[in-house]
């Protein structure tokens, strides 16, 4: 399946497309059927909704594109670089420069606060910190205000935060220094049907302010229509 | 630079986000590395106070027998006198002109357990222990009648004598014995110093005194009738036939070894001359053995509870399996992850090794006086020696090689790192 594309008119430095992939297939060690991926095309500050029953590798998918494995065969370009060129360190690097993720859950690192979550990228990666601003604290502190995150919780421990505020530190992390790339997985599944058209708002709304695409991979169909790219994974007989 | 101070809060977070579990481990290592410093430290501390049982005396000189023997016998009161020295021996060596001064000593009796040592005022003129420091009374004089006695500040201790106390010496060593100097006794006239050597530890009377008590001992028991009294003793001049031992100090010690080789070769009498100093450190190196062995065992007894932080830190990875998947999937590579396990390792160990000076520190000054008052041991807080600080160091280097298995394994699990959480297992 194809991805409709959307060719915007301004093309940043570093290539227009956020992503671009090419029969990209994949194996986990030990197990003999070869995943294989449609290709994407997706540009930049535009979102792509990826839909797939369990089982259909989505999971693998984003972890391909967050470079965290590198693909059997099959080429990946993400900002006009190809994740192939790279070496693992350098991925790490790339990744921690210009991708934020956001997990089905156990988002945030247990020991921190919500506001030590929400500043990790900057710590990890000089570029994040100087995207985000003189004061990296402000900024973090100016995301979790609009992702309401309530401010008596931004110094507490976070396990003692409510799943759907859990959800909401972690996308603030990710939105943090402006990545342009932000990969969703699932992080709605724990959410209530109120909090999740909320917090899938917020996360759009604030993503399109940053110039981020979103590229939000969730089983449930009915948060489609939030998205203008949409692509269906396939599960391989 | 950045990195290093990303690595250094968070491991600072995780550790104190895990203090309950970690609490435990620390303890265990710190009562460890409380060990070994403490019995490094108290093994210079007791050798320091061995080795300075006795100082200034060039030779001591006892009738021909193996030098530990003798110098257990005249300096630690542990067993026997093999033979005697003649009184006439005695008076050629006094006569020579090297020798400065000498300390004639003569065993034999004892009190309640504690050795008899008689002798003359030149034991407290002469007799030196530690870095040259004197005998001193505390209460008291010398004894100058022939039935005064000048008792060691642990005999006063333990057996809580006072000055003019009288008390009964008995024939022969041993603390219960059955022939007992009862017609002559003894009064506490001083009282010495507590030194810290087993000079606290005997009871000190004039040669002419245990000449006196053994009128009428001649059979090894009391002939009636035949003993003296008090006031005839006093009449009577006692001059000893023979002595057990003599201290000697010499006008120029160059000339130690030439006086030791006449004397050990003496032509009229038997004779061994030991010089104190190697005999003491020949005693030392065969109780050295048994502390070596003391302090391997306590190297072990740390191993030991760096394997048990091992193990917990091993059993908290599966925990941190989320917590890994965050960190990598932010841009953290393997080698921060690792790092962060290792520094957190590191920083266990150095806690501990803190927390073990600290506890050293007040176990010394709080246990100090209580073992000088007890056991007659000098230790005093001092600074670390260098070797303690190696041993100490040790720790922390060590377990930064043992933090390498939790380190290595946690790399090349975050290597294989997908996305996401991985499920709990």
């Amino acid at each position: 399946m194809n991805t409709k594309t959307v060719q915007t008119s301004d093309a940043l430095d570093g290539g227009s497309l956020a992503i671009q992939s090419k029969n990209v297939r994949f194996c986990w060690p030990g197990q003999a059927s070869e995943l294989t991926f449609p290709d994407i095309h997706l540009p930049r500050a535009q979102h792509l909704f990826l839909h797939g029953p369990s089982g259909t590798g989505k999971s693998t998918l984003l972890g391909l594109l967050a470079g965290l494995q590198a693909p059997a065969s099959g080429r990946i370009d993400l900002l006009g670089r190809n994740l192939g060129d790279m070496r693992a360190g350098q991925r790490d690097r790339f990744r921690a420069d210009h991708i934020g993720v956001i997990f089905q859950q156990f988002n945030l690192v247990p020991y921190l606060s919500a506001l030590d979550n929400a500043i990790l990228p900057c710590r990890l990666s000089p570029l994040r910190q100087t995207r985000a601003g003189q004061a990296p604290e402000n900024t973090a502190r100016e995301l979790l205000k609009q992702l309401a995150v309530p401010e008596e919780h931004w110094h507490r421990n976070v396990t003692k935060l409510s799943i759907g505020q859990q959800q909401r530190v972690a996308a603030a992390r990710a939105l943090m220094g402006n990545p342009e790339i932000i990969l969703a997985d699932e992080p709605t599944s724990a959410l209530d049907a109120n909090n999740r058209d909320r917090f899938l708002d917020l996360l759009l709304t604030l993503a399109a302010r940053h110039n981020s695409s979103v590229v939000f991979v969730s089983h449930d169909q009915a948060l489609a229509g939030h998205f203008h790219n949409q692509m269906t994974l396939e599960a391989d007989s | 630079m950045n990195k290093a101070r990303l690595i250094l809060s968070l491991a600072t977070a995780s550790l104190w986000y895990r203090r309950r579990v970690l609490t435990l481990v620390c303890l265990t290592l710190t009562l460890s590395v409380t060990l070994l410093l403490g019995i490094q430290y108290l093994r210079t501390e007791i050798r320091q106070s061995f080795t300075s049982t006795i100082s200034g005396t060039d030779l001591i000189v006892g009738a021909r027998s193996g030098q530990l023997n003798l110098l257990l016998y005249t300096l630690f009161h542990i067993g026997d006198a093999t033979n005697n020295i003649r009184w006439s021996t005695y008076q050629s060596m006094a006569e020579d002109s090297r020798i400065d001064w000498l300390i004639p000593i003569s065993l034999g009796d004892s009190y309640r357990g504690y050795r008899v040592v008689s002798t003359n005022d030149q034991f407290l003129a002469h007799f030196q222990y530690g870095s040259g420091k004197p005998l001193t009374l505390t209460n008291g004089h010398w004894f100058q009648d022939l039935f005064d006695v000048v008792i060691g500040a642990g005999v006063a201790r333990d057996l809580g004598h006072t000055l003019y106390d009288p008390l009964v010496l008995s024939h022969g060593g041993g603390r219960t014995s059955f022939s007992k100097h009862g017609d002559l006794p003894f009064r506490v006239s001083g009282i010495l110093a507590p030194t810290g050597t087993p000079v606290d530890r005997a009871v000190y009377i004039s040669l002419e005194a245990m000449e006196a008590m053994h009128v009428g001992w001649e059979s090894g028991v009391a002939i009636p009738g035949r003993t003296l009294s008090a006031d005839k003793a006093r009449e009577r001049n006692f001059t000893p036939e023979a002595i057990t031992a003599v201290f000697i100090g010499l006008d120029r010690p160059i000339l130690t070894f030439q006086l030791q080789r006449e004397l050990n070769q003496h032509s009229t009498e038997p004779l061994s001359a030991i010089l104190p100093g190697v005999a003491l450190s020949e005693l030392w190196r065969m109780m050295g053995q048994f502390e070596n062995a003391l302090l391997g065992i306590s190297g072990f007894v740390v191993l030991t509870s760096l394997v048990g932080l091992i193990a917990v830190l091993l059993t908290l990875q599966a925990q941190r399996r989320r917590e890994v998947a965050v960190l990598r999937a932010t841009g953290a590579s393997p080698g921060l992850i690792a790092a962060l396990y290792t520094i957190e390792c590191v920083g266990l160990a150095v806690a501990s090794c803190g927390l073990a000076l600290i506890l050293g520190a007040g176990a010394v000054s709080g246990f100090g006086p209580w073992l000088l008052e007890h056991y007659g041991l000098q230790v005093q807080l001092r600074p670390l020696r260098e070797e303690e600080w190696l041993l100490l160091g040790a720790v922390p280097l060590a377990s930064l090689a043992v933090s390498a298995i939790p380190a290595l394994n946690t790399w090349r699990a975050s290597r294989r790192q997908g996305f996401g959480s991985p499920e709990p297992d």
